[in-house]
């Protein structure tokens, strides 16, 4: 099977290359060069934003069914693995290590932990998703977000993970992990979406009446796509808590439901390299913003000399940091206002994406029902206007 | 029973609160079928804007009803042009295209203006100056009402029946059903749609404003994000009742203010601790709409092929 060595080998070169970065972005670097360690954490935790996008893009993006409750599935992953991992952890550590040494114990355990994260997170999506699935829009959207609210106050209220006063974690987690995990997800939902079951789903995003007249079970595939969806979200949770080494209810609050939109509503909704691009994107421009201020400065006091700034432009220079979440927030609306399908809309950045962006020079389209590019839509059929009449 | 007589005017008194916000909510999702979440943070907006008011003005110096009113009825102007402003520049050239888009515009406007209020106001809590001189009235024997719990009622019932009245018996009001109803054969009609759109969106930030100098008397402590919870609360008010449903927003607040104040003062007799008390409105609105997919008083509206 020449095509399953060519995968292998495939996955054999990115773990191997993992293993190196790793190593780059660890504290003792590579060969004497590293990554400061702020630019390291950020690295990571945009690992852990993309797994979070391109989950939420599976039922969001793909599906069409709009969920504000991903932090909630998160923080489900997150809390039952911290469970784990603090309470029988180093025992079973311990003893297994004696088997198969100790660092084979430790990934092996925390391997565990994350199929542990997942699980509980799917039954939980499980648990969500049947009863809301039934309800479309806004109100599912609604129904979602109180659910997440429910769980992370659920959670506030167990003495044995922290409650208030948080949780401490051991930390497990570094880049590789994290990358390594980004990958399968993205594989996953890849797979997922050009299968038979993607089609099902986007045929269930673009018209759900005509998906089940045409014999296809939607709540099936909506409950299934929330479930794995969820099963990620919560791995990314798990993720968090094991990097951060600290977990706060505070942390799975809706604001970071939102955020998460934000990202795959940033980089194209339906769009796998979009949701990549809007995690990447959301998780380092508040930090740019963050020293944009300092930079300029450094950058005009080199053109016109440091005593030349005026007064109120060097006030305003220093000032800006503190300004740097409005800044993004009016970034975000300039988007929207700009670039309503996202960055990249529902296409893939790849090769021939670049190939074909330059013999259509034209580029932006604009965006018809449901997030969808007009000239992808095919033209209205006389069905489709009797249905729009009789919605009147 | 002296207990549950108080706690019954205390829910009341925040479901007021919730309810006044909710109509706001529910009006914008009527006309644009828009989630404005920003309409929190025109709560919070009116209620600083009250607080610099009392400053500018010089009504701290002591309680004063015309200060009062003049707090409120400007915080409401001011809010009133806000929520137009927010409409023209952010929401108006969006409205044409995808819901998303228009939910995460939504989403940044609210954080736009939560940050820029953190950015030049800080973070820190402000003291409310007092307008009212607070007296508590017995009732029914141990109950107790106080002077701002009668204020709130009383403005947000005179406000309710003139958001009534606006939209039951004037022209401006007969437009806003219209384009609620429909919004492109209101325009066929001769409707001028943006301007009632801009309306809805003035009367729905006034009603916020009202709301946040109200609970500015009630509980005088400000800060620039309690339109975050207090806004979400009124959202689910608003959804609870039948969302686009202006009665149903009123009894949706009501109800939810009512289930807030009874878990913090009888949860805990049957193990539900008061933290709670931000869940309670979720679990509650689960519950209906598992049964009312489109809650309370709302119409079910039969999709067709």
């Amino acid at each position: 099977m020449p095509t399953l060595v060519k995968r292998l080998l495939a996955a054999i070169v990115i773990v191997l290359l993992l293993v190196v970065i790793n190593q780059y972005m660890s504290k003792e670097g590579l060969f004497g060069f590293g990554v400061p360690s702020y630019y390291a954490r950020l690295i990571v935790l945009a690992g852990i934003n993309i797994i979070l996008a391109v989950s939420l893009n599976l039922i969001t993006g793909f599906t069409g069914q709009f969920s504000i409750g991903h932090a909630g599935f998160m923080a489900v992953g997150a809390y039952s693995s911290a469970y784990l991992t603090v309470y029988y952890a180093q025992a079973w550590e311990r003893s297994l290590g004696g088997i198969v040494g100790n660092s084979v114990a430790h990934a092996l355990i925390f391997l565990l932990a994350i199929l542990v994260g997942a699980i509980v997170a799917a039954l939980a999506g499980l648990i969500v998703g049947i009863p809301s699935l039934r309800l479309r829009g806004d109100y599912l959207a609604i129904v979602t977000l109180g659910f997440a609210e429910i769980i992370r106050i659920v959670i506030l209220n167990i003495d044995s993970v922290g409650g208030a006063t948080g949780f401490t974690v051991p930390g497990y987690a570094n880049f590789l992990w994290v990358y390594a995990f980004a990958i399968i997800t993205i594989v996953i939902v890849y797979n997922i979406v050009h299968s038979d079951v993607g089609r099902a789903l986007v045929s269930i995003r673009e018209d759900e009446l005509a998906a089940e007249a045409m014999g296809i079970n939607t709540t099936r595939y909506k409950v299934l796509a929330f479930v794995i969806s969820s099963a990620l979200a919560g791995m990314a949770g798990v993720l968090a808590a094991h990097y951060l080494s600290f977990l706060s209810t505070n942390d799975f609050q809706f604001i970071r439901s939102f955020e998460i939109i934000i990202m795959i509503v940033l980089g194209g909704m339906g769009s796998l390299t979009g949701a990549v691009l809007g995690a990447i994107v959301i998780t380092f421009l508040p930090e740019l913003l963050r020293t944009l201020g300092t930079r300029l400065e450094s950058l005009l006091s080199s053109m016109i000399g440091a005593n030349n700034i005026p007064a109120p432009v060097h006030r305003f220079l220093i000032d800006l940091a503190n300004y740097r979440l409005v800044i993004f927030a009016a970034l975000l609306i300039l988007i929207m206002l700009t670039r309503p399908q996202g960055i990249l809309g529902t296409r893939e950045f790849g090769l021939s994406w670049l190939k074909r962006a330059r013999r259509r020079p034209e580029g932006d389209k604009p965006v018809g029902s449901g997030g969808v590019p007009v000239a992808e839509q095919t033209p209205p059929s006389a069905i489709d206007r009797a249905k729009e009449v009789k919605n009147q | 029973m002296d207990t549950f007589v108080q706690q019954l005017i205390n829910g009341l008194t925040i479901g007021a609160i919730y309810a006044l916000i909710a109509l706001g909510y529910t009006m914008v999702y009527g006309i644009l079928r828009l989630i404005n979440f920003a309409h929190g943070d025109i709560y919070m907006v009116g209620a600083f804007v009250g607080y610099f008011l009392a400053f500018q003005l010089g009504f701290v110096t002591g309680p004063s009803l015309v200060g009062l009113s003049v707090v409120l009825i400007g915080s409401m102007i001011v809010a009133a042009l806000v929520g137009m402003a927010i409409e023209r520049f952010a929401y108006r050239p969006i409205r044409k295209y995808a819901r998303m888009t228009t939910l995460i515009t939504a989403i940044g406007v609210s954080l736009l203006i939560e940050n820029l209020f953190v950015a030049r106001l800080g973070a820190a809590p402000r003291a409310f100056p007092q307008l009212l001189r607070e007296q508590s009235y017995t009732l029914f024997g141990n109950a107790a009402i106080s002077k701002s719990q009668i204020l709130i009622f009383a403005v947000s019932v005179a406000l309710m029946v003139l958001l009534q009245w606006v939209i039951f018996k004037t022209k401006v009001g007969t437009a806003m059903r219209a384009v609620s109803f429909n919004l492109n054969s209101a325009k066929l009609m001769g409707i001028n749609t943006d301007f009632i759109i801009s309306f809805t969106f003035a009367l729905g930030s006034a009603l916020a404003a009202a709301g946040g100098v109200l609970t500015a008397q009630y509980n005088p402590q400000i800060d620039p994000l309690m339109g975050i919870i207090t806004g979400l609360k009124a959202f689910v008010a608003a959804v609870l009742g039948g969302i686009g449903n202006i009665p149903g927003a009123v009894l949706g607040g009501l109800l939810i203010g009512i289930a807030e104040t009874f878990v913090v003062g009888y949860g805990q007799n049957v193990g539900v601790p008061t933290t709670f008390r931000d869940a309670v409105a979720f679990a509650i609105l689960i519950l209906v709409l598992l049964f009312r997919p489109t809650g309370l008083l709302g119409s079910t509206v039969r999709e067709k092929v």
